[in-house]
């Protein structure tokens, strides 16, 4: 009997959305201390199915056909109690973001102990010794100190570790894993995939886990459910669908994910610097009358160099500093220390004044498309908003957006549109295109396609790629993926603690990594040893 | 097949309605609107209501009865024979009259003192949100004008001056103003933060240019909507600052002086009172169900914390 059975489960939409149902005829199985990895890109539908499993769907969302069966038994329309009962005992679920799914005002034991409470009839005693043993499960340091905790005092991977431990502790048969790695950080993420492998082979658990990221899939599935808009179009074995996908849409996925091995385009040696930086720091100081001083340094002596027509990509995790240097190279914040020379003169301490002729060498494109244009101003207005502070016509302005909107592959008409009638590739596309506009001889991309869908990704890469080649511009671009950077980098800098453990060309940097943390970043890296994007 | 093709974004991009459809399917929306409309078009019809004019009296036709018949002199000399719907005051005026002629009065202060203080919350909010070397200072003085209770600020400063429409309207916006200031200072705190407001600056934008032209289009919903309620509370204000006999000189009709008048016979002539009081309500109740409507539609993120 398989632990979790669902067949053709269909779940409506609202009327007035983009498509009618949620989940269209879906059918896939989990099997007793087996992994099935449920993948599709946003909007795909997969967290829907695991709310749908969980009774957590709301109002507007019903099922309205097929069957849900849990161990045999149909939960399709259990009545609340019974699902309340199920919960935690027999099935379980861990979301994306622990800090919200866990309550900030209760320690993380009592939210242990409320689950206990809940669902068995244990002494305090009792209850007490199995939170401790399954916090060690969990592989947490100092047990007891953890159990006393707060969210806010742990770290986000010590807090999905509390998550999946409140999951376990009542051994379900089936552990619903909603993007539980997404926002972790990368050596987090191999820790914490790591561990779920490793609970669910002991207790024999079903899991179901979702994702968007074909390398966790690699790492970790037995077998591969792919969602596109609702319907299920693939689902095997891990290796048979990763390596021989059946469905375009599979082999689409699977064909945009970058892979580990840089780019063998040879880099222009004698290309001159457009940017450097020497020393450059930046020190976050805590200004406060009474308390003590506090001091963040979120960059240390960063000294680096972008060539016309090459791509310097800074890789490294959270809080590494990779954006503060971005930001300090663009002057949105002041540098505490050191040189920024664009062209030879130093930017560093220039005050606004001076600043201002120079800020249209150095355009920024950001990681999220939904923020990063204004919601009350149509596409035309941004895009022209940079030449015509710079004395440029309107109607040459004008004139320049339209041809730009061609280069990015956009129709010029979407010009009088304004941004939320676009979708997030759409929109980086129109950011490219507002920076472009300033004729820029730097491009710096903070994270410019995390936030977008693998498919979408590849080809916003390849518009940035066409776009360095086409205009021999020097690109700096940042992100903590170290497939995207394998991708587009000429050189590689990795940050880590504010400080650049690792610089150099990308080839030696990916072949032959020196630094430890380096290596320990590859070795972090889901599905390091499936090649992808092949075909 | 083509990458694009099977990529599925684009069908992902949700349909929004317009704010304007939005507005118009809320129910609190329409009627706070409509009732607000029929106000201002009472206030603006006023002398083809069949009213006389509000300032006349005539020692003849005192403290009648809502309904009851009597004469009223014209500056003219001319007598009149009029119905006093509402009945008339101690020194003989049609009630019906002054408070439909109050409305004017009512509506003029509560939008004026919106917009004024609006005005300047919006400018001081802007400087002291963004022009960080300027927060300090600015919010002190906030803080300053707000310790004070509004109702004793705005008589001490309408006894201050001589007492109209203006200083009564000044009176009143100087106290909403802090209120106003933190409020935008709070809105362009988060806004300065987008990366919209960061892509402006790179591109070379001034930065007046980024205060009014990315940040403040961004603050208007919110702005609205407490637009609305310091309308609402203005009209109030007002209304307490004339039956306190601080506020208009008792003889322009506005609410608050009807009813200060009658004060003295309520027990006798409730009537005096309760027209008034009725309008004064029915606005103030009004304006707030629109500022409500407003705050669910435009901004339901305002919406979920109130």
């Amino acid at each position: 009997m398989s632990v979790l059975d669902v067949r053709d489960l269909t779940i409506a939409l609202p009327r007035g959305s983009d498509r009618k149902q949620a989940a269209a005829r879906v059918c896939f199985s989990v099997e007793r201390g087996e992994i099935v990895c449920l993948v599709g890109e946003s909007g795909s539908g997969k967290s829907v199915i695991a709310q749908g499993v969980m009774g957590l769907l709301p109002k507007g969302l019903p099922v309205t056909g097929g069957t849900i069966l849990l161990e045999g038994e149909d939960i399709t329309h259990a009545s609340q109690r019974r699902l309340r009962e199920l919960r935690c005992t027999r099935m379980s679920m861990v979301f994306q973001e622990p800090m919200t799914a866990l309550n900030p005002v209760m320690s993380c034991g009592g939210q242990l102990d409320e689950v206990l409470r809940e669902h068995t009839r244990l002494s305090p005693a009792e209850r007490r010794r199995k939170i401790l043993d399954i916090v060690r499960e969990v592989r947490l340091p100092d047990p007891q100190r953890m159990v006393e905790s707060y969210p806010h005092q742990l770290s986000g991977g010590q807090r999905q570790r509390i998550m999946i431990a409140m999951a376990l502790v009542l051994e379900p048969a089936l552990l619903i894993a909603d993007e539980p790695t997404t926002a972790l950080d990368v050596t987090t993420q191999a820790q914490i995939l790591k561990l779920i492998q490793d609970l669910q082979a002991r207790h024999g658990t079903g899991v179901l886990f979702i994702t968007h990221d074909f390398g966790v899939v690699a790492e970790i599935a037995h077998r591969v459910a792919v969602l596109r808009l609702g319907e299920l179009v693939e689902f095997g074995a891990r290796d048979e669908v990763l390596k021989h996908p059946r469905h375009d849409y599979t082999r689409m996925l699977i064909g945009s994910v970058p892979t580990l091995k840089p780019h063998a385009r040879p880099a222009e040696a004698g290309a001159p610097v457009v940017l450097a930086t020497r020393g450059l720091s930046k020190t976050y100081r805590d200004r406060s009358w009474f308390a003590k001083r506090r001091e963040v340094a979120a960059a240390v002596d960063v000294t680096l160099e972008v060539r016309k027509g090459q791509t310097l990509g800074i890789v490294g995790e959270s809080g590494s500093g990779k954006s503060t240097v971005a930001r300090c190279i663009v002057r949105l914040i002041d540098p505490s220390g050191g040189e920024v020379l664009l062209g030879g003169e130093d930017i560093a301490t220039l005050s606004a004044g001076r600043l201002r002729p120079l800020r249209r060498r150095v355009q920024i494109v950001f990681q999220d498309p939904y923020r990063s244009l204004n919601p009350r101003r149509t596409v035309l207005e941004a895009v022209i908003e940079g030449p015509l502070n710079y004395g440029v016509t309107r109607a040459a302005a004008v004139e320049r957006a339209r041809k730009l909107m061609q280069l990015v592959r956009m129709d010029p008409e979407s010009l009088n549109r304004y941004p939320h009638q676009f979708s997030g590739g759409q929109r980086q596309r129109i950011c490219i295109a507002r920076a472009l506009a300033m004729e820029p001889e730097l491009l710096i991309a903070d994270e410019a396609v995390s936030a977008l869908d693998v498919s979408v990704q590849a080809q916003v890469l390849a518009l940035l790629e066409e776009i360095r080649g086409r205009l021999r511009l020097a690109m700096l671009f940042i992100t903590h993926d170290l497939r995207v950077a394998a991708q587009v980098c000429d050189h590689v800098a990795v940050m880590s603690q504010g400080r650049v453990v690792e610089y150099g060309p990308a080839a030696q940097v990916f072949g032959a990594p020196r630094h430890a943390y380096t290596r320990a970043l590859f070795e972090a890296a889901p599905g390091r040893d499936f090649a992808f994007g092949a075909s | 097949m083509d990458l694009q093709t099977l990529s599925v974004e684009s069908a992902n991009i949700a349909r929004r309605e317009s704010a304007w459809q939005r507005l118009h399917r809320n129910w609190s929306v329409r009627v706070g609107g409509s009732a607000l409309l029929l106000m201002i078009v009472v206030a603006g019809a006023a002398p083809l209501l069949g009213t006389v004019d509000p300032s006349l009296f005539d020692a003849a036709s005192r403290d009648l009865r809502p309904g009851q018949a009597g004469e009223i002199m014209t500056l003219d000399g001319e007598l009149l024979r009029h119905e006093f719907v509402m009945g008339s005051d101690s020194f003989g005026r049609d009630i019906y009259s002054r408070v439909i002629y109050g409305t004017r009065v009512s509506l003029l202060v509560g939008i004026a003192t919106a917009l004024l203080a609006l005005a300047f919350g919006i400018v001081l909010g802007l400087c002291s949100g963004y022009l960080r070397w300027l927060d300090g200072p600015l919010m002190r003085v906030m803080d300053g004008l707000m310790a004070i209770p509004a109702i004793l600020l705005a008589i001490a400063l309408v006894a201050l001056w001589r007492a109209s429409v203006l200083t009564v309207v000044l009176a009143i916006a100087i106290t909403e103003i802090p209120r106003v200031t933190r409020l935008v200072r709070s809105l362009v705190l988060s806004i300065r933060e987008e990366p919209y407001v960061e892509a402006a600056i790179s591109l070379g934008s001034p930065t007046w240019k980024i205060m009014f032209g990315h940040i403040l289009p961004n603050c208007v919903a919110p702005l609205l909507v407490q637009g609305t309620y310091i309308c609402a509370s203005a009209i109030l204000v007002e209304a307490i600052l004339s039956f306190l006999g601080v506020g208009l000189p008792p003889d322009i009709p506005t609410w608050g002086n009807i009813m200060a008048e009658g004060r003295v016979q309520f027990m006798a002539y409730p009537h005096n009172l309760f027209f008034p009081g009725v309008f004064l309500a029915v606005t103030v109740l009004a304006v707030n169900i629109l500022g409500d409507g407003l705050r669910d539609t435009l901004d339901p993120k305002m919406a979920k914390r109130v």
